[in-house]
């Protein structure tokens, strides 16, 4: 009997396996050449054939050395399922299979002793959304009629920036007229939908730079003041410099990534950026700082974020932020003042069961400087973290948003800091769907971030397949800086692909908007919605139909 | 969809203008209601112009529950009027046992007390009527202000005319300013506090339409004032609104239109008022409304106005003679009761305009 060594890592314990036909390979070698996990390569193979060449059936065997294409088998260089060998290979030769029965993470833990880690988001229970169970479902029938969608002035924007209540504004009047005597907290009035908040170093700089210019054409082009927030890890010089700064959130964590560079460059702004976006946690990765690989620091992200090539984690929290009293003061007033109190600081938390008492005391804030609190879902993206964080932390964004507008109206504070959410949103493709019911659950506006990289080409889904974004190795270029793999990503194309898509979403949103009547966003109009899932109407507080 | 109207005249006029201005446009309504909000009143009531009048309709319990309210804080009666009721089998009217319209002093310890602690007071009182009334099913109270009565009740308004008498016409029953609908609210249950005009502290609110932001407005309110209560229609909100900025904020009546319907940001941004504007927009995006609606207010120094939602989905016309100023639904009531005007000087409002008039019958039309 042979003897076998059952405890190695074997193609059966892969979560994908190449199919591969000898018959229609050419040996191009495209397939092996485009991998870029080094999942594949070519190998030669002893075959046994039989075979007859007289006009009489004479059996003659050939043994024969033939070259093939063949998997690898080890914990690093295991295929992810991307489909890129399919995509390049002329013949339809070789494809990814999903192995349902695989035991690849577990086989990791045991045979690294580290855990499994990956990019992209949650891909447990990520399926059964609380939002495909809602509809929208007041339909303006009779007395209130419903509106042309393609015809009539929809008032789309929401504001970003903290609101104060009506007896807190600095007015006098004069001569039958209100007049403004004194200062009020900066708000901009955007478009409902932020590109959130990826940086450059888990974005390759093409990709990163497809957004900017995406962001650009918007609202330039246009007329849709869509704002993009840089995620952790500062800006290009030139655009820091550059008047598109203004549709710019600029993003600081607890890494402080890129903010020598932006401090350093204040003098030379045209331009006030669209806001300041302080990210105290993500939804995809709750308690966990950000994470940027060494292999993906590579000379020019060395230089933007000022740090040398090593693996860049973010701390989890922002040191010296004990309280949210403590982080009201300091980091809201040193940013607030950073920029002389002109443009929003806005908040961005992980949704998470404390997400309520966080908000109410920043609603109680006195200084009035919280100018937006960002909710991020369990849902959301991330361009690296351990599968147990985004598959098993993290919390819900649906009910969360719900439970934070309910805890503003019970203090009869709703909308003074506007609320905004994100983490998963989108992530069947629908973006206005998904907008429409955060809004009416609450939410001025929501921040998109994986699925721009979805426009972008992505290759990758919640069911395991790529997701390898934390490798430095993203077969697309998307979230890499490999200048190979980066060359993929054709900017152009990438930015058209986005600006079609929030074109489409201004005309999908108002077809939402005009059955239910609204020319401005029905923020808080929770009686537009239907559940057809009665747990769901009961939490969210929402008409229940079946 | 209701119809609504306001006559404010020169001159004291019998209610009975009110139902002929109503009848005319009858079609366009259920015939399921008559409310009415008499102000500035005349006849019997004019000698007592300083004085707070309780509205309420109610059972016998009802009145006592109020006494003892109204003595316990030390009110005592200055006048009582209940209108005489003409009762016959084949009107369609759900009627309540009494209608009380009483005339109150002050008490005692508030001789030297401020306008502001009077008013405080007359809405505490209300509201504590209202609850005790409401917590045993005795009755409803509509409004207890000075110089101010209310009438509602369910039921065909030509036959809760004749019921109360009111098709007649008298010197002892008028007022200078009567807001009047003939509908009972048809969108939720049919209650008699969800019938227009609704009244608050000497602002009277009546709409035609529906609020589509009820929900947001309603929820935002709920946290602004005690009187804010009831919610029993959508078209509440729009008094509350009114009282909310202009007798709270203080703001004048010229921001109403700019807090239920901003402006869009692009239009805003365009005008030298873009602070202020954008400001209101920003501080007080709860009280947009939303749906159809024509909005007639009227305000405690007798002043009446009208608006409409931003995309104009409700008609509204304001006509007008030297002595009287009609404003309604349709064109066919003011052709009722003033036939006699210049029909071409007849207003009508298009969506961003709010039309005034003061109490000289000065007529203002101000473009948002
Ligand atoms: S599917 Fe992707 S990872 Fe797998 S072999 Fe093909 S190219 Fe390589
Ligand atoms: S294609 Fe790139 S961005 Fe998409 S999952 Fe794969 S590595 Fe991540």
């Amino acid at each position: 009997m042979a003897t076998i060594k059952v405890n190695e890592l074997s193609r059966d314990d892969l979560f994908w396996q190449i199919q591969y036909d000898t018959n229609r390979c050419t040996f191009c070698g495209k397939c092996v050449a485009a991998c870029p996990f080094n999942a594949i390569e070519p190998k030669v193979e002893k075959r046994r054939k039989v075979v007859s060449e007289a006009p009489t059936p004479t059996p003659k065997i050939n043994f024969q050395t033939m070259p093939v294409i063949q998997q690898v088998v080890n914990t690093n260089n295991y295929c992810r399922g991307c489909g890129i060998c399919e995509k390049v290979c002329p013949n339809e030769a070789i494809k990814p299979v999903r192995n349902p029965d695989n035991k690849f993470a577990m086989k990791i833990r045991s045979t690294t002793g580290n855990s499994h880690t990956r990019g992209g988001r949650a891909n447990l229970n990520s399926g059964d959304r609380a939002l495909d169970k809602i509809v929208v479902g007041r339909i303006s029938q009779m007395t209130d009629p419903s509106l042309d969608a393609q015809r009539h002035t929809f008032d789309l924007l929401a504001p970003f920036g903290r609101i104060l209540p009506p007896e807190q504004l600095p007015f006098d009047i004069k001569d039958g007229k209100l007049e403004i005597t004194g200062n009020t907290p900066p708000v901009r009035w955007i478009y409902p939908v932020i590109i959130g908040d990826m940086s450059i170093g888990a974005l390759s700089c093409r990709m990163w730079e497809a957004l900017a210019i995406a962001t650009a054409y918007l609202n330039e082009q246009a007329g849709m003041p869509v704002r993009m927030c840089s995620g952790e890890g500062g800006m290009p010089l030139r655009l820091l410099k550059s008047k598109y700064l203004k549709y710019s959130i600029l993003q600081i964590a607890s890494g402080h990534f890129g903010w020598n560079r932006i401090i350093n460059a204040m003098p030379q702004m045209q331009e006030d950026p669209a806001g300041v976006l302080i990210k105290i946690g993500q939804g995809a990765k709750p308690g966990d700082g950000g994470l940027l690989m060494a292999k993906k620091v590579a000379k020019h992200i060395q230089e933007i974020r000022g740090v040398p090539k090593a693996d860049l984690l973010s701390p989890p929290n922002h040191q010296g932020l004990y309280s949210i009293e403590e982080s009201v003061q300091k980091m809201f007033l040193s940013l607030n003042s950073a920029f002389k109190f002109k443009v929003p600081v806005a908040i961005k938390v992980s949704a998470s069961a404390t997400s309520v008492s966080v908000y109410n005391n920043l609603l109680r804030d006195p200084y009035n400087i919280v100018g937006g609190f960002f909710l991020d879902g369990i849902y959301g993206g991330t361009g690296a973290a351990h599968e147990i964080s985004m598959d098993h932390t993290g919390h819900p964004i649906v009910s969360k948003l719900r439970d934070c507008y309910l805890a503003a109206i019970h203090q009869g504070k709703q909308g003074q800091i506007p609320l905004w959410s994100g983490g998963g949103l989108g992530m069947t493709g629908n973006l206005a769907a998904d907008a429409i019911k955060m809004i009416c659950l609450g939410a001025n506006g929501i921040f998109t971030g994986k699925l721009m990289l979805q426009l972008a080409g992505c290759v990758g889904n919640d069911n395991g397949k790529c997701n390898a974004c934390n490798t430095g190795l993203c077969p697309v270029g998307i979230c890499t800086q490999n200048q190979v793999l980066t060359k993929r990503l054709d900017v152009d194309k990438v930015a058209e692909n986005v600006v079609n898509y929030f074109l489409a979403f201004d005309k999908e949103i108002k077809k939402t908007l005009a059955p239910i009547g609204n020319s401005s966003l029905p923020v808080g109009r929770s009686d537009a919605l239907v559940s057809i899932d009665k747990a769901i109407s009961d939490k969210l507080q929402i008409q229940y139909g079946c | 969809m209701c119809r609504i109207g306001a006559i404010k005249s020169k001159k004291y006029f019998h209610p009975s203008k009110a139902l002929y201005l109503m009848r005319s446009q009858q079609k366009g309504h259920d015939n399921s209601g008559f409310a009415m909000v008499m102000q500035d009143l005349g006849g019997i009531f004019e000698d007592y112009k300083d004085l707070p009048i309780l509205s309420m309709a109610c059972t016998d319990e009802g009145i006592n529950i109020a006494d003892n309210i109204l003595s316990a804080e030390g009110f005592t009666r200055a006048l009582q009027w209940n209108p005489e009721t003409n009762y016959a089998e084949n009107l369609i009217i759900e009627t309540m046992p009494q209608y009380v319209f009483l005339v109150l002093q002050y008490p005692k310890t508030y001789r030297y007390a401020s306008q502001e602690e009077k008013e405080d007071l007359l809405v505490n009182t209300r509201l504590k009527i209202r609850a005790a009334l409401e917590k045993e099913a005795k009755g409803y109270v509509y409004s207890f202000w000075p110089d101010v009565l209310t009438l509602k009740e369910i039921g065909d308004p030509k036959d809760i005319g004749i019921y109360f008498g009111l098709w007649e016409e008298n010197n002892f029953f008028t007022a200078k300013v009567i807001t009047a609908q003939c509908r009972q609210n048809t969108n939720y249950d049919i209650v008699r506090y969800a019938a227009h005009p609704f009244f608050l502290q000497g602002y009277t609110a009546l709409a035609n339409g529906e609020n589509t932001f009820f929900e947001k407005n309603k929820l935002l309110q709920k946290s602004l004032y005690k009187g804010y209560v009831g919610f029993e229609s959508d078209s509440q909100c729009f008094l509350y609104t009114l009282h909310y900025l202009n007798k709270i904020l203080k703001w004048p009546l010229s921001y109403y239109k700019h807090t239920i319907t901003p402006l869009p940001y692009d239009e805003i941004i365009r005008r030298d008022d873009k602070e202020i504007l954008l400001k209101i927009k920003e501080s007080l995006a709860h009280l947009e409304i939303n749906g159809p609606n024509t909005i007639i207010g009227g305000l405690p120094d007798g002043t009446i106005f009208t608006c409409c939602d931003s995309k104009k989905l409700r008609p509204v016309v304001v006509g007008r003679t030297d002595d009287t100023v009609v404003i309604t639904s349709e064109v066919s009531g003011i052709n009722e009761i003033l036939p006699e005007r210049n029909w071409e000087d007849d207003i009508y409002p298009h969506e961003r305009e709010t039309v005034i008039i003061n109490n000289a019958l000065k007529v203002e039309r101000w473009q948002q």
